[in-house]
């Protein structure tokens, strides 16, 4: 889909209310990888962003570098860099990078962000032990709209 | 979509521009020599059933010249005390029978080249061995002894000795015949996307050798150098505790050490490793 289709049906969405509540894992609409509308129904939050970049189930400087964060010791190279990634990405790209990124690269290493089915011998965390009850996805929707916020911030300017 | 080996290229560039670190990123070209005698193989032409890999390395060659130098004398070696340990078990009867390995094996020496060849087929029980699944066969059915729990300290201090006196001679386990179904089911287990971060073995060991993942420089996850003492945990590691650590990370239910899957993961590593010096017991962080 081209950039103003994507602007098209984003402004269609709206239109239609969608901004509202919480968008569940299984319930996202991905156009050609992207996710226009909020996933919490709420602006995100660029400082936690940063926090999540680094922290908990995030970590995405396990793979990636970002010169930004460069006080932040061991950037990973798994990744491109994502120094001005928002110059090559709009805010619904990366929202549906960061939620699934096998809907926008297919068969890519990163891993799926706000997806709650489909996985092989899910663990309880990082114990090794099964997993049982209810899957929470590693970041939840305001998670992943903070994250989104800070990576708008990532411009070459 | 980007393809992957752009990808790969690309993210060296960018990274070597900002980060010293990346300068290191391939393996290094070190030459591993052990108390001046063993020459080890650390690099060798993948042998033909990897597709994706032309060349194979040890994991010696991405750890830094600090820990490289701990494997290049025994005295260094903190694993030493472990094998030291081990060869006294190997002279001291246990179980019913009254009988020690050395009763039947007479030296350790008897086990060079043991193991360069193990997973190995069985004929008599019909299924791919471990060292460790013949240690407690040996001492089950030829001692009258107790099994050893198949990871605990014991067991891979045996494994370590026995590996040491195969130190240098180059892995050749078999994959075709009667063993080629466990194999097959190793690949398989090799390239599973496991756990909530999706990621297989070939994700990091294959698509990404020679990166840094977080702070870890990524190795081919090759086992010639099993059993391991990692500086990390100070002790010796048997292959499947790695396996167990490597699948937990990824968010996953780990397979048990022992397990069926264990055993057929572990021949087909193995076999990424054919041509490769047995280094055991090796250094690693
Ligand atoms: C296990 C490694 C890994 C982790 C962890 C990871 N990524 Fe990625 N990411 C990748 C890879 C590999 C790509 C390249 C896509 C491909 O496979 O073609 C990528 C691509 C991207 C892109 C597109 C970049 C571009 O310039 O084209 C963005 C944006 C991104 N990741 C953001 C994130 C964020 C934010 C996180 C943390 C929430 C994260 N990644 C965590 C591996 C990872
Ligand atoms: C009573 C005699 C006996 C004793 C004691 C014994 N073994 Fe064995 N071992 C054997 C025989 C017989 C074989 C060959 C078995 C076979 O091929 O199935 C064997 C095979 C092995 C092998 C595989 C060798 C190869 O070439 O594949 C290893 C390793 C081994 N034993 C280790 C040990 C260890 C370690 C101990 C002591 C804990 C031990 N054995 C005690 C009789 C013995
Ligand atoms: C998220 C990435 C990742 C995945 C997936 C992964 N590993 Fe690892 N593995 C590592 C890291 C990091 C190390 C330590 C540095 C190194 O040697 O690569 C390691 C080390 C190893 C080692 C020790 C190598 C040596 O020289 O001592 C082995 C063996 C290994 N892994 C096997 C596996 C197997 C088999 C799988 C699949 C079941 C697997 N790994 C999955 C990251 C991973």
């Amino acid at each position: 889909m081209t950039r103003f289709g994507l602007l098209m049906s984003a402004a269609l969405l709206s239109a239609s209310g969608v901004f509202a509540g919480t968008v569940h894992p299984t319930n996202v609409d991905f156009v050609d990888g992207a996710i226009e509308v909020s996933l919490s129904g709420m602006p995100g939050d660029p400082e936690n962003g940063a926090v999540l970049m680094n922290k908990g189930a995030g970590n995405c400087i396990a793979c990636h570098a970002v010169s930004q964060l460069s006080d932040l010791p061991f950037h990973g190279e798994i990744g491109p860099m994502l120094d001005g990634v928002a110059d090559r990405w709009s805010e619904a790209e990366l929202r549906g990078i960061i939620a699934d990124a096998k809907q926008m690269f297919d068969g890519t290493m990163m891993p799926s962000f706000y997806k709650t089915e489909g996985f092989i011998r899910l663990g309880d965390a990082y114990t090794g032990d099964a997993h049982a009850g209810d899957v929470q996805p590693l970041l939840t929707a305001q998670e992943v709209e903070d994250v989104v916020a800070y990576l708008k911030t990532l411009t070459d300017e | 979509m980007r393809t992957k080996t752009s990808m790969r290229l690309g993210v060296g560039l960018a990274a070597a521009s900002v980060f010293a670190m990346a300068a290191c990123a391939d393996p290094d070209d070190d030459q591993l020599v052990v108390n001046e005698e063993i020459e080890m193989i650390t690099e060798a032409a993948a042998p033909d059933h990897m597709e994706r890999v032309r060349t194979i390395y040890s994991g010696w060659r991405f750890r830094s010249d600090e820990t490289q130098a701990v494997q290049m004398d025994d005295f260094d070696n903190p694993a030493m005390i472990w094998v030291d340990a081990a060869a006294e078990v190997w002279e001291t009867a246990d179980g019913t029978e009254g009988n020690s390995c050395a009763s039947c094996h007479e030296s350790v020496d008897s086990m060079e080249g043991v193991r360069a060849v193990y997973p190995k087929w069985n004929e008599a029980a019909g299924e791919v061995r471990t060292l460790e699944m013949q240690v407690n066969d040996c001492r089950e059915n030829q001692m009258g002894a107790e099994p050893w729990k198949y990871d605990g300290g014991d067991m891979t201090n045996m494994v370590a000795l026995i590996s040491s006196v195969s130190r240098g001679l180059p892995v050749n386990v078999a994959i075709d015949g009667p063993a080629q179904s466990t194999w097959e089911q190793g690949k398989d287990l090799y390239y599973t996307r496991f756990g909530q971060l999706e990621l297989s073995c070939a994700n990091c060991h294959e698509d990404s050798y020679g990166l840094h993942i977080r702070s870890d420089h990524l190795s081919q996850g090759q086992i010639n150098g099993f059993p391991t003492y990692r500086l990390k945990n100070t002790k010796l590691n048997s292959v499947h505790s790695r396996f167990k650590g490597c699948i937990r990370d990824t968010r996953a239910h780990t397979f048990a050490p022992g397990s069926p899957e264990f055993v057929a993961l572990e021949l087909y590593v193995a076999s990424r490793g054919n041509g490769l010096s047995v280094e055991g017991p090796s250094v690693r962080n």
